[in-house]
Order: structure tokens, then C-alpha cells, then sequence
């Protein structure tokens, strides 16, 4: 193992500055073609699809995923989520972030080469620029040259491509919080509110930044998860790696050559994977931390071996383990414990999810006072039920009290929520002084829905009355 | 403000402003704005010695910013003393604003129900603005009279068909709109303590409550002579003043010995506020009806 190469940043004597700022080079990614770029094109098509057509998928006459964010209300599909089940989004989190640890584990930074919205949106936007300018040589060259007409063309075409794409990638996902049908009317009528025209405009500046301008410098510079993936990794953990024992010594030479006498290497020296690097790197010197292992060296080196008419692989998925010649181990207790943590949650959350009762009831005792005395001589207690009908459909509710014997309920048990409604509905229990035993009893509402008896909630409260006179 | 309170702060919050911006001068290096100098501050620790550096350049120019912005907000906002900014802006203004805008707003809203009779907002197809008096009813309403209108200690309960004033709509309209004040005079000192007993003694047994006979015959003397130009001669009380039936089984502040006896002792002083500074024409009429609908199912 040779020792890959460092930037010596140390001080050089008293009284000289250092400069630590790296100045960024223009990465010109080569066109290639590979099976990782394939499985990437095809992940990433599955995931655009999925980002542009979800929003006009309908259910039940509604717009299937939106989030209602002035009515606090998200619909996706059959259900409807109330901010009371944020537990449930902060769940959803964390299992998503175990898959992330799983997957990292296991295949190494998988999410960043295929999943990462990032990567994909800047794939699609090095797809525009070499549909306008070219490959990487011809890109290179244009930008070198004066400005002339037909640069001014090119540049044109390139820009106009990367704003239709990034506000098309804005409409898109304003149409997740706002209604997309009619979003896109009012696009097209130019009628839109000045929130919606806000929200575009800010997500296509910064799709267009980001994946137009800042690329690269995103993951190296700002991700968080290209921070930490690496505490993730260990021996066993895929890899995207150059075979340093089959490689060296790297040349050029001549094709059919006997290059092994030559004491050359497989590595013919030709800069391709450095060429189609997203991030600029050279795989050569080893794992680096800008790698977002998109497999593209992978593609291109095994392109130039088979021309060459060796064997493949010679930068490969591999791992350390590998790479040392030891076998790989595949169950190790890290990736078995993240897999039974995230089965356990899995199942835990589909449970909930599965047996979640869309209704929600709180009891509010009345301020003020513990109790009255009603002017027929009961003792009456007000409560304030809050209803919360989270079903697409409105409902008949009864409401029926247990805990006390004797104990009335004195307004109308059957109450109508709407979908989607929040009510307020005061009710008045009543107990004969006689009856009193206690100062204080615990009581049990149950809200019911009349058409469905397993939308049903029951909550514990308090009935209290008068010490009783002895 | 009087006229040095108003300097005192302009002179101060000007002088903090331009002290500041005569540091952010003074520390910047004047030598053709150099970036980095070799110039140490002269300190050393451990080996470790810093460099005289000037403020980085984005970094002064962020400061100056803040400055310019500072002083165009003293312009245009107040926040010299006594002097109100070119804008005329006032947090009050502000209020004032957004009240007039959601008056708009919400008017039409309102309105669409309001101009309907509180008869004529019972009927189920007017659900929805008899729902709206309810939840303002829950917001300036309910903290005294309770969620559900039953009242309190001293408070009435407006969900039984008994009142003091009379339920017609009108009547509960006039009580929001006007308050009231139920003023029961304090008769301790006319009656003294022995004839607040008897009369107490009396009062009881209107409503059918026990209490001791004698007593009792001794205070309907006391309680015809006092009671009955507000409490009528028979104690059914009298709507115009407000003055509480004393047959009936409601009592407002409480109907033990003790308690009635203080009510005659040292009397009593309920206020309903009125509101209609408080609420507008059309938020009374919606409440006037919801009030209405509780002891008129």
C-alpha cells in the first residue's frame, strides 16, 4: 500500500501566511457508457417518475399525496396525517436513517452515486450541457475560446435547458403542498399567489445552483452525510477501489504488446476514469473522501480493458478485505444488529400505522370551577370534548360515559363531525347529591363512530362533587 | 418622552453607532488594504503567536452594512427619542392595520349570517354561524359563564330558562352590547345583625328551604318593608332591575344560611361587562344567538 498523497500544510517558517483556501478547478465530466450507468439511469428515472407523476395521482376525488400545510392536514393516499401524529413522521425518520446506516454498511455510500437527489439532478444537468456543447473535449475547448456566435448559442441553449429543468423540478414539488392541477393552470395563466411564486422561484434558483454550479462542491464542502458515512465503514464495507497489485506498474504501450515484461502493469495510464470522475478525483490513489461512489470509473475502466482485451474489474466494487486477499465477511454483528433494529422498527411502525384510529379526542375539565350545582339539586360537571374526525368521510360519534353509576349526560350523545373537522362540543354530566360518596370519582368517556365501532377512543377524566356532608 | 430623555437616547444610540464605525476604521489597515501582513501582535504563548491581520475584507464590508442599515432604520422607523421616523410607522398603526384587514376579510363571513334573526339563526341550515357564536362564545365568554353557559359561583347560567333580565333575544343582545351592573344594596347596617337573621330566615323559606319559623315571621315584616320595591311583594324578583326571583331554586350566590345572610349583609355587586367596544355588531349578534340556543333547544 502506498501511502496516498498529502497536501503539506505545514507552517513554513515564522512569519509566513498560509493559505488554506483551495481554489476549485472546473471538473469536465466524459461522456461513458457501463452497467452502473445503467442501474443509476434506471434508479434515477424510477425516482424522477415517481417525483413528477405522484403529485397527480388522485384518490377519492382528491389529490392522493398533498400536504396540506394552511389546514395542517397531509393526505397520503388513503390516509390523512393531523400534526398530532408527528411521532409517527419523526419515526419514519429514524427508520429511514437506520436504512441509510444499513445500506452504508453493507454496499458503502450507495445513496450518494444512485439516490441522492443532489447527484441525480446533476446528472440530468451534465446530460443538458453535453446535449448542447458536446463532450467533454469540445466543452473544454468552448470554454477556452472567445465569445462568438455560436458559443453565445451553445451557452444559451445550455442555460435555457438547466432553468426548464429546474423549474419544472420546482412546479413539481410546490405541487406536493399546493394542489398541482391547479397549480399548473395558474402557471400557465400566470396567476399565481405570491407564496406559490415564491416557493418556484426559490427551488428552481437553487436546483439550478446546485446542480448547474455547485455540483460536486455540495458533497465535498456542505453534506453532512459525507461527514459522517465514513465512521460507517469498516473491512467489509463495499467499496469502489483500483487494484493497486494488478495495476502497477501503470503505462502506456502498445496494444497486444507483451507489456508484462515491459514490467507494466494492466493500468495503461489513459486518465479515462479520472475523466468521467463527478467529483475529479483520481481513484488510483485510493478510497477518498470526495468519492460518491457512482461506479463511473468503474464503467470506464472496464470499457478501456476490454478494448485492450484484458480481463475487467481492475477498479472495481470490491472491499479492503478483498483488496488484502482475506475473504470477506458478509454477517458481521454491525450489519446484523442494524438489520434486526430496523426490522423491529419497521414492523413496530407498520403496526401502528396499520392499527392507527383516525379520530382524535381530547377532554378539557372546564376552568374555573370543580363544579356546579344545577337547579334541579344535580352536581354537574363541564367538560369540553375536542373531536378531530382525521377520516376523509364525515361521522356520527356517540359518546357514552362509564366509571360511575348514576352519572348523566346531559346533552345530545350523538354528535356529527365532518371530515377533516376539528369540533368543540361542551357537554354537562350530572349526579345526584345522594349518590356522592366521594369527593372525586374517575370516569371513562368513549367516543364511538356510530357506522364503524372500531374507530373508538376512550379517555379517563375526573367527576368531582362536594365533599359529602356525613 | 420629556425633551432630555429624548436627547439622552438619541445622543447615545447615535454615539454607540458612529463609535462603532470609527473602531471598524481605525482597526482596518490603512496600507493599500492589504490582505495579510506579516506583522505579529507582538504576544507569544508556547510558541504560538498571532498575526496582526486586518478584519477580513467581506467581513468589514458585512459591518458596514449593518451600520448604513442601522442608521436607515433610524430614519425611516422611530428609535430617536421622540422622533418618529419618516415612515410613520406605530405598533399601534400596525394593529390597527391588520384589524381593519381582517375585518375585511372575515366581514363578509360575519355578516352573512349576522343579518339573520337570532330566531332565524336556530334553524339547522344556519348551523355553521350559530358554531361561530359558540367558539367566540368559548373566547370571551366562557371564562366566567363557563364552557357550556352554566355559570358560576356569581356568575349566571345562561343555559337554564331561568333570568334576571329577561331571555328574549333582544334583552340578551342589550346585556352583551350595554353590561349590566346587579346591584343588590347592603341592608347590615339598617337591619342590623338580628334582622339580617330574620330576614334571611325568610328569604329561605320563599324557595321552600328550612328554616326557623319564628325568625322567619319576624323578617317578613322587615323583608316587606325593604325587599319588595326590587324583589316584588310575592319575591318573583323583577326583570327591568334585574333583580333575582327569590321562589325559585336558583341562586346565584349560594343558598345556605351563611351565604344568603352575607348577600342581605353587606349586599352584592355583579357586573357583566359591556362589550360592544370590545366586539363588533355582528360577533354580538352570532354569541346573542348561540347564548339563546342553549336554553332553547
Amino acid at each position: 500500500m502506498n501511502q496516498i498523497p498529502v497536501k503539506d500544510v505545514t507552517p513554513k517558517g515564522k512569519g509566513e501566511a498560509v493559505n488554506l483556501y483551495a481554489e476549485r478547478e472546473h471538473i469536465y465530466v466524459k461522456f461513458y457508457k457501463g452497467f452502473f450507468k445503467n442501474f443509476r439511469i434506471i434508479s434515477g428515472a424510477i425516482m424522477l417518475i415517481m417525483f413528477y407523476t405522484f403529485s397527480w395521482l388522485q384518490w377519492d376525488g382528491r389529490q392522493a399525496v398533498l400536504f396540506d400545510l394552511p389546514n395542517r392536514q397531509f393526505h397520503v393516499f388513503g390516509m390523512t396525517f393531523w400534526p398530532q401524529d408527528f411521532m409517527l413522521l419523526s419515526w419514519l425518520l429514524i427508520i429511514l436513517a437506520f436504512t441509510l446506516f444499513f445500506v452504508t454498511v453493507f454496499a458503502g455510500r450507495l445513496w450518494c452515486g444512485y439516490a441522492c437527489p443532489q447527484f441525480v439532478w446533476t446528472w440530468l444537468f451534465i446530460w443538458a450541457e453535453r446535449f448542447a456543447e458536446g463532450d467533454r473535449n469540445q466543452r473544454m475547448r468552448l470554454d477556452k475560446s472567445a465569445w462568438s456566435m455560436t458559443k453565445l448559442r451553445k451557452k444559451a441553449v445550455k442555460h435555457a435547458l438547466w432553468l426548464f429543468i429546474a423549474i419544472t423540478s420546482a412546479i413539481a414539488f410546490v405541487g406536493y403542498f399546493s394542489p398541482i392541477r391547479e397549480l399548473v393552470a395558474d402557471v400557465a395563466a400566470f396567476s399565481l399567489g405570491p407564496w406559490e411564486m415564491w416557493w418556484i422561484g426559490f427551488i428552481a434558483v437553487a436546483t439550478y445552483a446546485n446542480a448547474g454550479w455547485l455540483r460536486e462542491q455540495v458533497c465535498i464542502y456542505m453534506c453532512p452525510y459525507a461527514r459522517f458515512q465514513s465512521v460507517m465503514f469498516d473491512q467489509d464495507t463495499l467499496i469502489i477501489s483500483y487494484d493497486e497489485a494488478r495495476g502497477e506498474n501503470r503505462g502506456k504501450r502498445k496494444k497486444g504488446a507483451d507489456y508484462k515484461a515491459e514490467g507494466l502493469g494492466d493500468c495503461i495510464d489513459c486518465d479515462n476514469c479520472v475523466h468521467v470522475c463527478p467529483v475529479g478525483i483520481d481513484i488510483r490513489d485510493g478510497l477518498q473522501y470526495e468519492c460518491v461512489a457512482c461506479g463511473a470509473c468503474v464503467d470506464a475502466c472496464d470499457d478501456i480493458m476490454e478494448r485492450m482485451g484484458y480481463e475487467k474489474g481492475l477498479v472495481r466494487y470490491t472491499t479492503e478485505h478483498q483488496l488484502e486477499g482475506h475473504t470477506t465477511k458478509l454477517l458481521r454483528p454491525r450489519l446484523i444488529g442494524y438489520f434486526i433494529v430496523l426490522t423491529a422498527m419497521f414492523v413496530a411502525f407498520s403496526y401502528t400505522l396499520y392499527n392507527r384510529v383516525p379520530l382524535e379526542v381530547d377532554i378539557l375539565r372546564d376552568r374555573g370551577q370543580l363544579y356546579n350545582e344545577a337547579s334541579n339539586g344535580m352536581i354537574e360537571n363541564v367538560y369540553k370534548l375536542k373531536i378531530a374526525n382525521k377520516e376523509q368521510q364525515d361521522h356520527q360519534y356517540r359518546i357514552s360515559i362509564s366509571g360511575l353509576d348514576g352519572l348523566k349526560l346531559i346533552d345530545d350523545p350523538v354528535v356529527t363531525v365532518k371530515a377533516g373537522e376539528l369540533l368543540d362540543y361542551p357537554i354537562r354530566l350530572q349526579l345526584s347529591r345522594d349518590r356522592l360518596e366521594r369527593p372525586n370519582y374517575d370516569i371513562q368517556l368513549t367516543v364511538e363512530a356510530l357506522d364503524n365501532s372500531s374507530i373508538s377512543i376512550t379517555e379517563a377524566n375526573r367527576f368531582i362533587g362536594p365533599a359529602p356532608r356525613r | 418622552m420629556s425633551a432630555f430623555w429624548s436627547a439622552w437616547v438619541t445622543v447615545i444610540t447615535l454615539a454607540v453607532i458612529l463609535g462603532c464605525t470609527w473602531l471598524l476604521l481605525q482597526t482596518r489597515k490603512s496600507e493599500n488594504f492589504k490582505e495579510e501582513t506579516d506583522q505579529t501582535l507582538g504576544h507569544e504563548f508556547d510558541g504560538i503567536a498571532e498575526y496582526d491581520n486586518p478584519l477580513p475584507k467581506w467581513w468589514f464590508q458585512m459591518f458596514m452594512a449593518t451600520v448604513i442599515f442601522g442608521l436607515i432604520y433610524l430614519v425611516l422607523y422611530p428609535g430617536l427619542g421622540n422622533f418618529k421616523g419618516l415612515l410613520g410607522w406605530t405598533s399601534t398603526g400596525q394593529w390597527e392595520e391588520e384589524m381593519a384587514h381582517a375585518e375585511e376579510v372575515y366581514k363578509p363571513v360575519f355578516g352573512k349570517y349576522a343579518a339573520l334573526s337570532v330566531e332565524e339563526l336556530q334553524k339547522p341550515e344556519n348551523a355553521a354561524g350559530l358554531k361561530m357564536g359558540q367558539r367566540m362564545f368559548a373566547n370571551n365568554c366562557s371564562l366566567c359563564h363557563g364552557t357550556a353557559g352554566t355559570g358560576a359561583f356569581g356568575f349566571p347560567n345562561l343555559a337554564d330558562s331561568d333570568w334576571l333580565y329577561g331571555g328574549a333575544p333582544e334583552t340578551i343582545k342589550q346585556t352583551i352590547v350595554n353590561g349590566r351592573q346587579g346591584a343588590m344594596p347592603a341592608w347590615g347596617a339598617v337591619l342590623g345583625e338580628e334582622g339580617v337573621r330574620d330576614v334571611t330566615s325568610y328569604v329561605l323559606t320563599l324557595s321552600g328551604l328550612e328554616s326557623d319559623a319564628e325568625a322567619a315571621a319576624r323578617g317578613k315584616t322587615q323583608f316587606q318593608a325593604l325587599c319588595t320595591a326590587c324583589h316584588g311583594v310575592d319575591g318573583k324578583g323583577m326583570q327591568a332591575l334585574g333583580a333575582p326571583n327569590l321562589t325559585d331554586d336558583v341562586w346565584l350566590y349560594g343558598n345556605s344560611f351563611e351565604k344568603v345572610a352575607h348577600t342581605i349583609r353587606a349586599g352584592r355587586n355583579g357586573v357583566m361587562p359591556a362589550h360592544k367596544d370590545l366586539l363588533s355588531d355582528d360577533k354580538i349578534q352570532l354569541i346573542t344567538a348561540y347564548v339563546y340556543s342553549l336554553s332553547n333547544k
